[in-house]
């Protein structure tokens, strides 16, 4: 009997020790640095203060707040708008299809995603493939100045995250009793009331597991806005980049991301408010 | 809607989702330096990246990082879904509750958490401190896929290896690893493309003098586009074709 408690408590410190190690003290000293002060020679100075997050009310920072909020918000509907009519199709497929379209999604999910942004880059230059084929096609007169604008980064943050939208919608609607989807229908209701009535709410899990997949990492995905939407369009992500790399001010990095963290934390408890109302049985009792 | 249209849907979000791919795979392979128009066949470019000493450092550095990260993940990932599955300690809620949170954490922040941790120990920036964050964002999801593949067996087996005598590291040995086989793979692999691919994480914990491929990329496409860069990236989609189709078998293998 001794000896079988020397396997599952070495197995329980390595990994008690390494999480210890390298997420939970990392994450306390990320927080002890968003209390300290910048130093003139040194990184940080270790002096106590609440101050980085009094200037986070800074009108500038809040703006990159609400702006990331909007641009994580928009890509999460266009993902959402573009996956959802996919997924629904491809749930309903004839079973030997499926695999292989599923496959033809999970590619693009697991391929680096800066790859593909650059792919993107490709696309959209002023002397890129999409205005060639625009000025070819007489669609346009003079190339469309694409690169560098907010909508080259929707379009680059939609393409990299959709498949994450994709996945859980598909995981819900297949498990989806189509049966429920006649029922309805022989019981007089009509397209719109099938889908507000019967497949929203029953889909809604999956709705709101892939609105949440999108919504974290687009405003953290930096080197997106950085390769496709050049200066303009400034991220949470680039914020806390910033601050690492050209402005050298740690503390104030390390507050933005603990900031981050919690409205992120606030984000995923609503998502599981949602969540468990969705799995609530739906249905009204007759009088 | 009728099956036309159901068809033409499917198909416009696939070449939106392969498109860029392509082009891009495409235009490696074209003889020429800035122009679109296609100017015949040619390998010259991946001759060209060949013959780039820098790059194939920097491609080795990926590799080395990869495989070694990937199987340190793979290892500690696995026995903490066989710990959270079988045993019953101190804190495990709040390990549930950490590889949950480990997952959905953004990078950016797990990036610089971890920065901050290596320049309070005053650990040098390089090879070890990339590795060692690798491990880190790899585990929660090798556990997460060994553990899935856990929930799925018959309790009753281990107390039956129990009953004839055999210890926990034995029934670990003998039972588990080979049970969980094709979930061990599943999250290697998943693992070591997990590390190919890091940007984020990887732009704030290595120095100068460690370069990897993700980053190299990046610096490369910052500074302009270029025929080269055409020609690393579709080897490394390749390279990924490649992992997710063993991925594919192995699971698949797994269902049926």
């Amino acid at each position: 009997m001794k000896k079988d408690k020397v396997f599952s408590t070495f197995s329980t410190s390595v990994i008690w020790f390494w999480l210890a190690v390298f997420a939970l003290i990392p994450s306390f000293l990320l927080f002890v640095t968003s209390l300290l002060m910048q130093g003139d020679n040194e990184l940080v100075r270790l002096q106590l203060t609440l101050d980085n997050y009094f200037r986070l009310f800074n009108a500038n920072y809040l703006r990159v707040f609400l702006r990331s909020f909007a641009l994580a918000g928009t890509c999460m509907l266009g993902c959402l708008l573009l996956a959802y009519p996919f997924s629904y199709i491809v749930a309903r497929m004839p079973k030997r299809y499926k695999g292989l379209l599923l496959l033809l999604v999970i590619i693009p999910f697991w391929t680096s995603s800066l790859i593909r942004s650059y792919a993107i880059v490709a696309i959209l230059k002023t002397h890129g493939i999409l205005n060639s084929l625009l000025l070819t096609c007489g669609m346009i007169e003079k190339p469309l100045q694409l690169m560098y604008t907010n909508t080259a980064t929707m379009i680059g943050l939609i393409y990299t995250l959709l498949p994450l939208m994709i996945l859980p919608l598909y995981a819900s609607i297949e498990k989806l009793d189509l049966r429920l989807i006649d029922a309805a229908r022989d019981l007089g209701a009509k397209k719109y009331q099938v889908f507000y009535k019967v497949l929203l709410p029953l889909t809604m899990p999956g709705i709101l597991a892939g609105c949440m997949l999108v919504f974290l990492p687009a405003m953290t995905l930096f080197y997106i806005p950085d390769l496709l939407g050049g200066a303009k369009t400034i991220l949470i992500g680039n914020l806390i980049q910033n601050q690492f790399l050209a402005a050298r001010d740690w503390p104030m990095g390390a507050t933005i991301s603990v900031a981050l963290t919690l409205l992120m934390g606030l984000v995923l408890f609503i998502y599981w408010l949602c969540y468990q109302r969705s799995k609530e049985p739906q249905y009204e009792p007759h009088q | 809607m009728n099956r036309i249209s159901k068809i033409s849907y499917l198909f416009a979000i696939y070449l939106f989702l392969y498109a860029p791919i392509l082009v891009l795979i495409i235009y490696s392979f074209n003889d020429s330096s800035y122009s679109l128009v296609w100017q015949g066949f040619t390998f010259r470019w991946y001759e060209n990246l060949l013959q780039n000493r820098e790059l194939q450092i920097v491609a080795v550095h990926s590799l080395m990082v990869g495989v070694l990260a990937a199987t340190g993940a793979t290892a500690i990932g696995t026995l903490a879904a066989v710990c959270l599955y079988r045993y019953k300690f101190f804190g495990k809620k709040l390990l549930h509750a950490l590889i949950f949170i480990l997952i959905i954490s953004p990078d950016i922040v797990t990036g610089i958490s971890l920065l901050i941790l290596f320049s309070t120990l005053k650990v040098p920036l390089g090879f070890w401190t990339l590795l060692l964050s690798h491990i880190t964002f790899s585990i929660p999801f090798v556990t997460v896929t060994v553990y899935s593949r856990l929930t799925g067996h018959d309790k009753n087996l281990f107390e039956a290896a129990k009953d004839l005598g055999a210890t926990e590291g034995t029934i670990f040995r003998k039972i588990l690893i080979p049970l969980l086989w094709p979930a061990i793979i599943a999250g290697w692999l998943l693992s070591f493309t997990l590390s190919m691919d890091d940007v984020i994480i990887s732009f704030f914990v290595t120095g100068p003098e460690f370069d990897v491929l993700p980053l190299k990329i990046f610096s490369m496409v910052r500074v302009g586009i270029k025929p080269e860069i055409n020609a690393l990236c579709s080897v490394m989609f390749g390279l990924t074709l490649v992992v997710v189709l063993i991925y594919q078998l192995v699971t698949w293998k797994k269902q049926s």
